[in-house]
């Protein structure tokens, strides 16, 4: 005999969206070779740049430079970090043709992971921001200036994962992203992530003042040593704009892929 | 009378210059199991993957359970499910965490999903082994949960892609009896094959596809009777070539060939000609060491429309 059970609909956006969030959210600790890394480089660059640098940068003028390298372990922490890889499998085993065989919402493929991605990178930055207390950091401005500060880390940590799912939906292969690694670097370093502007020189200094980081590190700093908001607005300008156009190539070859049915 | 569960009309599709599916037009019944068979390359998963809403059609049309493939898609996805080739499952997930998101994705409450898996937990049969992670799983496991996910909302349309391709004979009978099962429940089963036997014993209707095209369709039965011969095989040690030539002039025989020692009669009806035979081999004094009859297999019959020979896990 046949038990009745509820006709089925689709499920609505929200219902789609913890769906999928929740899926990704229960595989994160069950692979946490993806995390070691997300952890272990800002806390090993913070000690060598702190180490190396600590006396040249107060030379420079920088007063607490260990205060001064807490946005970058931060940035290190969270930029790139997302669940690419995971969707490269799902297209590999055709998990994802499973789930695009259901009525699932589309976009929510993308934006469930994203949301996964966003609990993540707000998490890794907990030890962190705890190590850069052990280290003798402080806010001046407080519980608000941390929360601030988390938001502004996880959000770039967001903003940036759309370039790695653009590469994951495209090529539908883990080599590609992988490599899309090699895309932190320019982000990561060619701005104020070592000294201040006014201790760069040459060409550095024309690159990093386009580089959105720079502008990021200035508002997530600005936060540590008092509001400035100026600086704060720059920052999350500079947010906003790479998420533009990261998720816009996330979501566009998210359309080119269901439209090939690759 | 119930509208069909599948209609094509002139579905094409292309990938560049290689024509993948062409001009197709069929017709599946509310009830009936549809083997589509043919060899790898054909078509068969281009076919089932435009069906399933996953590819678009480069021409042509396809209604799925009254639903338009391309201008409603989200109306045919409420309505099929699909197992397609190679279980698509998320090796770090338990097989109750995948079915319990399938069942939400299709909006299902949670009692809804865990009374289904109650329903489905003869087909699923993993025991405890259903809260392990699906990396643990065997291929057969893994293809009997995929096939449950695919059952999860209760499809009207359960579109199979080589369900049964890489299984042992045993997992291969349990997924027989389990579409036979469905089958009697009123589900629709569109089912794709290499294989001669599970076309033969599940279908109620085959279609051949070769080159992206359907050459033939009907029953297994009445494709046999109409494309594939009788053969009637003996065995006479050192005779063979004189046996040939006795037997061509028997009525009722197509063909006579030697294949080594064996001199086989092609025949309409081989029960009607097996005495005919024996008896002129022994009037001309013959000996016989072996006679036997077989009917044709769909094998015969794709060679017959085709030219070429089934042979599962070989490229065409």
């Amino acid at each position: 005999m046949t038990t009745s059970v509820a006709e089925p609909r689709p499920a609505g956006f929200f219902r789609d969206l913890i769906s999928v969030a929740g899926r990704a959210l229960r595989s994160i600790p069950r692979e946490p070779e993806v995390l070691a890394p997300a952890l272990f480089i800002p806390v090993f660059f913070y000690f060598i740049n702190v180490g190396a640098l600590e006396n040249v940068a107060k030379a420079s003028g920088v007063s607490d430079y260990r205060a001064f390298q807490l946005p970058v372990a931060i940035i290190f922490a969270v930029t790139g970090l997302s669940r690419a890889s995971a969707l490269v499998l799902d297209i590999q085993d055709g998990y994802l043709d499973r789930l695009l065989m259901t009525p699932i919402r589309r976009v929510t493929l993308l934006l469930g992971l994203m949301v996964a991605d966003f609990t993540l990178v707000l998490a890794v930055q907990i030890p962190v921001i705890g190590l850069g207390y052990l280290m003798g950091v402080r806010f001046e401005t407080g519980i608000l200036g941390i929360v601030a500060f988390l938001l502004m880390g996880a959000f770039w940590g967001l903003a940036f994962t759309g370039f790695p799912y653009a590469i994951a939906l495209k090529t539908g292969n883990p080599a590609a992203v992988n490599a899309s690694f090699i895309l932190f670097f320019p982000f990561a370093f060619m701005t104020t992530s070592f000294l201040p502007m006014d201790s760069l020189s040459g060409w550095l200094i024309t690159v990093a003042k386009l580089n959105p980081v720079t502008y990021l590190l200035e508002g997530m700093r600005s936060v540590v040593t008092g509001w400035d908001v100026a600086s704060l607005l720059q920052g999350i300008t500079a947010i906003v704009g790479v998420m533009v156009v990261s998720f816009c190539l996330a979501l566009l070859t998210l359309r080119g892929r269901l439209r090939s049915g690759a | 009378m119930a509208s069909p569960a599948v209609v094509t009309e002139s579905l094409s599709r292309d990938f560049g210059d290689n024509h993948a599916v062409v001009d197709v037009n069929l017709e599946v019944a509310t009830g009936e199991i549809y083997g589509f068979l043919g060899p790898n390359g054909a078509g068969k998963s281009t076919m089932v993957r435009m069906l399933c809403t996953l590819l678009t059609p480069s021409s042509g049309q396809a209604l799925v359970a009254g639903h338009d493939i391309v201008r409603d898609p989200g109306g045919v996805r409420l309505r099929i499910g699909a197992a397609l080739q190679s279980a698509a499952l998320d090796p770090m997930q338990s097989g109750r965490e995948i079915l319990l998101l399938q069942g939400r994705l299709y909006g299902l409450s949670r009692r809804a999903i865990n009374e289904r898996i109650e329903t489905l937990a003869t087909l699923i049969d993993l025991g405890d082994a259903l809260d392990d992670r699906i990396k643990t799983y065997s291929g057969g496991m893994k293809r009997r949960l995929d096939l449950a996910a695919s059952l999860i909302h209760t499809p009207t349309v359960l579109f199979l892609d080589e369900p049964t391709t890489g299984l042992d004979p045993i997992s291969r009978n349990r997924i027989w009896e389990e579409v036979r099962r469905l089958n009697g429940e009123g589900m629709t089963i569109f089912l794709t094959t290499q294989y001669l036997e599970e076309a033969d014993v599940l279908c109620d209707r085959v279609g051949i596809i070769s080159s992206g095209q359907i050459v033939a369709e009907d029953s297994p039965s009445t494709l046999k009777r109409r494309y594939g011969s009788d053969v009637i095989v003996a065995q006479t040690p050192g005779q063979e070539d004189r046996a040939v030539a006795i037997l061509q002039s028997l009525t009722g025989v197509e063909r006579v060939e030697r294949h080594r020692d064996d001199v086989m009669v092609v025949t309409p009806n081989a029960s009607k000609l097996l005495s005919p035979v024996a008896v002129a081999l022994e009037e001309a004094g013959i000996t016989v060491a072996n006679l036997t009859m077989r009917t044709p297999t769909l094998d015969d019959v794709f060679l017959e429309l085709t030219g070429g020979r089934l042979r599962p896990g070989e490229q065409e």
